[in-house]
């Protein structure tokens, strides 16, 4: 019978790595994605985030309601998402309301808004990548995204990247 | 040589953190960034992040109230 050897150490190789996978396009959790991406960043961190499905909605080039993706379906998608301007909050939506009512709190209380803050990871150099899966669903190509996005990744590269750093699913 | 001042006492995290770091970026060898911050994680985090990215933390010193000043050298 095999035994499991729980004494081998589990080893951080470079515990100033954080790789955040950004799946969620909710309002909220972006908002969580870049405030711990850019205060890593600023703190030394060597910051990755890879966005995927939902996610991919807060990197397009275009934002606003635009038909951005190939094929109907992929330019319907496109339209109905609508940037990081029409993000949804993940509870009491309301329509929509409360992420406008978010948003005058946060300028309100003097912090950060969503827009400062994937200004902020521009400026730090945050890596962000697009996951290739998901913008062969919904028709997107690179060329969608702003050019912060360096490369277009699936999981085995982003497994290579994050490797030896923490990594949170967000 | 320069010094710099900033004045992180209004902000929240991570603009505290956000906004040193890309100041601390522009200084030149020998530069120094005067900034005044508030208590608790501001005033932990700051001069210790600074450190750890190779900076010197010259002086902490109590302005007033709960405002604090970091003077950090690259």
């Amino acid at each position: 019978m095999g035994t499991t050897d729980f004494t081998k150490e589990v080893t951080v190789k470079d515990p100033k790595k954080l790789s955040l996978i950004s799946f969620s396009g909710d309002f909220d959790k972006l908002v969580a994605t870049f405030t711990l991406a850019t205060g890593a960043a600023s703190v030394g961190y060597e910051v990755n985030i890879f966005f995927t499905f939902w996610g991919l909605d807060a990197i397009k080039k275009k934002q606003g309601h635009s038909f951005v993706g190939k094929g109907f379906l992929g330019k319907l998608f496109g339209f109905m998402m609508g940037g990081l301007g029409s993000a949804p909050v993940s509870r009491l939506n309301f329509l929509g309301i409360s992420p406008k009512i978010f948003r005058y709190l946060m300028r309100k209380k003097n912090v950060a808004t969503l827009e400062e803050l994937v200004d902020a990871a521009k400026v730090l150099g945050i890596k962000m990548y697009a996951c290739e899966m998901a913008m062969h669903i919904l028709g997107l190509e690179q060329s969608d995204f702003i050019q912060e996005v360096k490369g277009v990744l699936g999981v085995t590269t982003f497994l290579e990247l994050s490797e030896g750093g923490r990594t949170l699913f967000i | 040589m320069s010094t710099y001042k900033l004045d992180i006492t209004r902000e929240h995290c991570p603009m505290t953190f956000v906004k040193t770091k890309i100041q601390l970026s522009k200084l030149q060898p020998g530069d120094i960034l005067e900034v005044l911050l508030t208590e608790g994680e501001p005033l932990e985090n700051v001069p210790r992040s600074s450190r750890e990215q190779g900076y010197t933390v010259l002086s902490v010193s109590h302005v007033e109230g709960h405002i604090h000043q970091v003077t950090i050298q690259r």
